[in-house]
């Protein structure tokens, strides 16, 4: 890429499902300083959560975009959240994807890659004995695949490099 | 003003927890509020305290700053939470062999947080009433300190956005 083109601040996406998989994506915002942050998520919520972090940490003001909730009693809301992230990802053409899960992160992460993104998974600190499902899956896209639990790092990744809490 | 803050997260209902709540609270001139998630029709619904199925991040945000201890399943937004806020927290994690979450993940969230100053653990729901009565008696209920995210992360995951530039 030419040099012209590097001369902005890398592009984060910052993207998972709202509840405790967010609020630990939030406790990474020392990570984004000087950072073009978008942050993304289901809840409405969200927004100000993204803003009150950014006046926390001292980021530049932050993007927020939101994608269709989905658990595991409705799963055809999956398929309308993997067009909500494609949306999204297409509108930020972010330089790195960040995630901690769930489902709407594995979209992140496998679309992203497509598109050009780095991407890092995170694995949530709620699972201590073995990875998430969504982790399990999206570790074969993650160029930077995280736990939060030593026990569970292994030498091709996912790597231990602390927590958030 | 609230004395106990109880929260199921955002998601699934948690009837084994707040009918253990209720029953506790019924004999005491304790003000407890709960957000219970999606209530279905065979949902267990309190009879002795106000609730909501969700709250709004603001609303979220007073009952935690107003409550003395937080009651909650063993999930990490919840625990991040009343870390976060300076709060005890008692937690009963739910079971999947019991229909109450995807897998027995919180169990070993609950397993490996025990042992943090401020976080209490109880394994039944029988448990529930006795360890509410002696933690709404302690001062400061033995909360927490505030978590931090280990630098280590924070330095790996900013080497990582900003390689090559």
């Amino acid at each position: 890429m030419p040099e012209r083109l590097r001369a902005r601040s890398p592009r984060v996406l910052a993207l998972a499902s709202p509840g405790g998989h967010w609020i630990q994506l939030l406790r990474l915002a020392p990570a984004f300083v000087g950072c073009e942050v978008h942050w993304a998520t289901a809840s409405p919520d969200g927004r100000a959560d993204a803003e009150a972090v950014a006046q926390a940490q001292g980021l530049s003001p932050p993007r927020f975009h939101r994608f269709i909730d989905a658990h595991r009693h409705a799963k055809l809301r999956l398929v309308r959240q993997a067009f909500d992230v494609a949306r999204i990802l297409l509108r930020v053409r972010p330089d790195v994807v960040v995630s901690t899960g769930a489902s709407a992160g594995y979209f992140a992460l496998r679309l992203g890659r497509l598109l050009g993104a780095r991407t890092v998974w995170l694995d949530s600190v709620a699972n201590a004995e073995e990875l998430s499902l969504s982790g399990a899956k999206a570790g074969r896209y993650a160029d930077l695949f995280l736990t939060q639990w030593p026990e569970l790092a292994r030498p091709g990744g996912p790597l231990y490099r602390g927590s958030v809490v | 003003m609230t004395d106990v803050f109880l929260t199921v997260g955002t998601q699934e209902p948690f009837d084994r927890l707040v009918r253990a709540v209720d029953a506790w609270a019924a004999g005491r001139s304790v003000r407890v509020f709960g957000q219970l998630g999606a209530l279905g029709p065979r949902n267990y619904r309190p009879r002795h305290f106000p609730f909501a199925t969700f709250l709004a991040r603001a609303d979220y945000a007073r009952h935690l700053a107003a409550c003395r201890l937080m009651v909650a399943h063993a999930g990490m937004g919840s625990i991040i939470s009343a870390l976060e806020g300076a709060k005890p927290i008692l937690v009963l994690p739910r079971q999947a062999a019991l229909g109450e979450h995807r897998n027995e993940h919180q169990l070993a969230t609950a397993r490996r947080f025990a042992d943090r100053p401020g976080i209490h653990v109880v394994w039944h729901e029988d448990e529930v009433a006795d360890r509410l009565d002696w933690l709404i008696q302690c001062e400061d209920g033995g909360k927490g300190q505030a978590p931090t995210t280990s630098p280590e992360l924070i330095a790996t995951l900013r080497d990582f956005i900003f390689a090559g530039r």
